[in-house]
């Protein structure tokens, strides 16, 4: 019990600050809710990253990163680095 | 088709009177959209691979049999995912559809979209029928969307984008009948507008507009987002259009995410009237489940490793066989030619123009398979994983997951892998990927590999289960790569990085290889390589012979008088040489050799060999290594053949194997020339030298800049140069 807390990032402060994809834990999902990176909110929306859409963390590369986002109802899989999904936004 | 093919006088016939000139259509699409099949099933090897004007994306243009009398050019564009290029590949697009005045521009696109991720496919479809440019909308992977339950009501959809939409499968060719009918009734009407610049936008779009003289506001705000990257504009021109955002004041990206994001909207109000989606099961998708053992922390490496090996095991294995028919067939009909005819043409065709020949030839099989086994794993969907997966063991050397294609690539051909790195959109990344990919050792260092690692390392069990000659092999192509990492971190720290890097990416769904495209990339491959690089081998081993044979002057006569008169000193008379001659027929062939060893030393090439001997010497290198490193310059591959026409000029035409003339290779002191001191050197600075002109003139190309080649010249070689002196003096 003890492991598991120390290894939850700052759980306090976590369920406060606005999460994003990356904040996401394998298998759950969430719904866009903004793209925070102007330039980088051009390639994502091209690749279907629009705000409503929902997203699932589907995976990570055995190092961590990247990690494997499914998107939307008409499921693909959209491959990104830890720090790219950190400017998609989720809803609370 | 093929029954039109057969006839093609009748249809070239019937092509001319059916106008001045074919119909011209662009393929447009997703990455993954289908588009590269449909493309193979319309033109099938009616294609030929080109350049864009200016970049070296590659062109592919066709030519399609529409209707028994109609023809059409079908040029296949790169996939995209919108008309705002990230990348050079995207690039060509926008070139070619911004221009209605350029030779190239189309009359009308088909569009294929995926049927089973309508929303963002319909996203690039949008964007280009508000250019104003008339469509087919080929509907492909509709197996794929009826298993996911999704339903299209076809003519409600038509109604809606205002264009002929065709249901298809493209990989086993459904559809296409139809597609070609559409196709051949050269359509005029537009699809439906979707979006307009908003009215704020309009005073300065209207400008542009007028000032170009555009046929529609989109695309004057087009030219306003992306004034710089056009290359057809002049530098007035994006003065001008600088100017005017400038004073409007124009957010490109706030107004580009803003029209994003408005076509979704109007996609999906499309959508809701057009497609409904009946879940017929919940069960997760095959791919996902691929996804869980392809790309699991331990077993993803694994079978990533295992799937290498047996790249290698194809590439030095299988390829053996194929080689050696290859090599007996050539030397088969060099010695039957040799045989039966005689002059100085007849050599110059054995010993030269089918000497170079075999030399080319003999790559077909390994070329072959390695392409063939790229394109597999690229269809099939494996490559992305493999991007996946080795995207964060690869940034902290400055490259990033993307950089492992052509990496991988690099082992079988430098020139495809660079232009592969096109798809990397991080200018740093791009360029460190190209810079290093070069030091991979590609297929034409196997050659020199087999043949000086056969001449020097046992032929012995290591270990119980390894070869010694295998381990041998493998240590050099590490080095290889572990010189790419090395340099690619040096060149991180150097590169000052002007943007950031991106890696989004789709993950395509697992799914068989088309064979019929696997088939097609091979037989292109090969072709290019048998017609580009076997122009410039046996145009070199013609040369050489010619330099090899004859000398400045009279040099080589003289020097073998001399050798003569050396010998006639011992004997009393001639005759009592003759004699001599005669009684001890190994002394006359022994003479003969160092006559054609005189006349080889003295003749052209032996001068140029002699004038850089002084600079190779501190490698272990005498004046025919010198040659051969002359000649290797322009491509590695002519090494072998070099040295097997340099120790075959006058050798006996059934001394056999090349080996076994190099081990026959004396130095001054009448011991083996070919120590382990020196095959190593040797072999160390095939690994780092940048021995081919074509890598070079693809870096060139591809960068745009003399900065880049000469730099990998300059590097390369230098590091050869440096190992190779270690190690030489080391094991001396």
């Amino acid at each position: 019990m003890a492991l598991f807390r120390r290894s939850a990032p700052k759980p306090v402060a976590a369920a406060n600050a606005r999460r994003s994809a990356q904040d996401l834990r394998v298998g759950e999902a969430g719904t866009i809710c903004c793209l925070e990176d102007p330039e980088m909110a051009l390639k994502l929306l091209e690749m279907g990253c629009v705000p409503g859409v929902q997203v699932r963390l589907s995976g990570r590369a055995p190092l961590g990163d990247p990690l494997m986002l499914v998107l939307g109802d008409q499921e693909y899989t959209l491959s990104v680095r830890a720090s790219e999904a950190a400017t998609i936004m989720l809803k609370e | 088709m093929a029954a039109t093919l057969s006839n093609p006088a009748a249809a070239e016939a019937a092509a001319s009177q059916a106008g001045p000139r074919p119909v011209r259509i662009a393929l447009i699409g997703n990455p993954n959209s289908g588009k590269t099949s449909l493309f193979n099933q319309l033109t099938g090897l009616n294609q030929k691979v080109g350049n864009f004007p200016g970049v070296t994306v590659d062109r592919k243009t066709g030519v399609a049999q529409l209707t028994p009398g109609q023809r059409a050019e079908i040029i296949d564009l790169p996939g995209t995912y919108s008309l705002y290029p990230k990348s050079l590949d995207e690039k060509v697009i926008t070139d070619l559809l911004y221009d209605k005045t350029t030779d190239n521009y189309p009359d009308f696109v088909v569009v294929t979209v995926d049927a089973s991720n309508l929303r963002r496919s319909l996203l690039l479809f949008t964007q280009l029928g508000d250019l104003g440019l008339p469509a087919v909308l080929a509907l492909n992977m509709m197996d794929v969307a009826e298993r996911h339950g999704v339903n299209i009501d076809l003519p409600a959809l038509e109604r809606e984008l205002g264009v002929p939409i065709i249901p298809m499968n493209a990989r086993n060719g459904i559809g296409i009948a139809a597609l070609k009918i559409v196709m051949a009734q050269r359509l005029d009407t537009l699809p439906v507008r979707c979006w307009e610049p908003d009215e704020k936008l309009l005073p300065m779009v209207r400008q542009i507009r007028y000032y170009f003289d555009l046929h529609n506001d989109y695309l004057a705000l087009h030219y306003a987002q992306q004034y710089r990257q056009i290359s057809f504009l002049s530098a007035d021109e994006k003065a001008h259009i600088q100017e005017l955002t400038q004073q409007y004041d124009f957010d490109a990206t706030a107004q580009q995410a803003a029209e994003t994001i408005a076509r979704y909207a109007r996609i999906n109000e499309i959508l809701l009237e057009t497609v409904t989606v009946t879940r017929t099961e919940q069960r997760e998708p095959v791919s996902n489940r691929i996804d869980r053992v392809l790309t699991h922390r331990v077993g993803g490496y694994l079978i990533f490793l295992g799937i290498l090996f047996l790249l290698f095991q194809a590439i030095f294995a299988w390829a053996q066989y194929p080689m050696d028919w290859i090599d007996q067939g050539i030397s088969g009909l060099s010695a039957t030619i040799q045989d039966n005819f005689h002059g100085p043409l007849i050599r110059l065709l054995t010993e030269g123009v089918l000497a170079g020949l075999g030399g080319v030839l003999i790559f077909i099989p390994q070329i072959a398979l390695l392409f063939g086994f790229l394109a597999v794993l690229e269809e099939t969907g494996y490559m992305a994983r493999v991007t996946f997966l080795m995207d964060k063991l690869m940034r902290p050397f400055g490259l990033s997951g993307k950089s492992v294609v052509p990496l991988i690539s690099g082992l079988a051909c430098a020139v495809p892998a660079i232009m592969g790195a096109r798809t990397i959109e991080s200018w740093k990344d791009r360029m460190i990927t190209i810079f290093v990919t070069p030091l991979m050792s590609c297929s034409a260092r196997i050659p020199v590999y087999t043949v000086l690692v056969a001449l020097v390392v046992p032929d012995r069990a290591a270990w119980g289960i390894f070869n010694l000659r295998g381990v041998a092999l493998m240590t050099l192509y590490l080095l290889g790569l572990f010189s790419a990492l090395g340099s690619a971190w040096a060149l991180k720290k150097l590169l000052k990085a002007r943007e950031r890097s991106y890696f989004i990416m789709e993950f395509p769904v697992y799914q068989w290889p088309r064979w019929k495209n696997v088939g097609l990339t091979i037989y292109q491959k090969v072709q290019a390589f048998v017609l580009q690089a076997g122009k410039v081998i046996v145009a070199i081993s013609v040369l050489l012979w010619v330099l090899a044979s004859y000398g400045p002057g009279n040099r080589q006569d003289e020097a073998v008088s001399q050798l003569i008169m050396q010998q006639n000193i011992g004997f009393s008379s001639p005759e009592a040489m003759a004699r001599y001659n005669k009684e001890h027929p190994e002394y006359q062939e022994d003479m003969a050799r160092r006559v054609a060893s005189a006349r080889l030393e003295n003749s052209y090439a032996g001068t140029f060999g002699h004038l850089i001997e002084p600079a190779i010497r501190p490698l272990g290198y005498d004046w025919k290594i010198g040659i051969a490193l002359l000649t290797s310059f322009a491509a590695r591959e002519v090494f072998v053949g070099t040295i097997s026409t340099i120790y075959s000029v006058g050798q006996d035409a059934d001394m056999g194997t090349l080996q076994q003339k190099l081990s026959a290779e004396r130095d001054d002191a009448g011991q083996p020339f070919f120590t382990p001191a020196r095959a190593f050197s040797l072999l160390v600075f095939y690994v780092f030298a940048m021995q081919c002109m074509s890598t070079l003139a693809v870096t060139y190309r591809e960068t745009k800049s003399w900065r880049w080649p000469l730099a990998q010249l300059v590097y390369m070689t230098g590091l050869a140069y440096a190992a190779a002196f270690v190690v030489y003096q080391v094991l001396k």
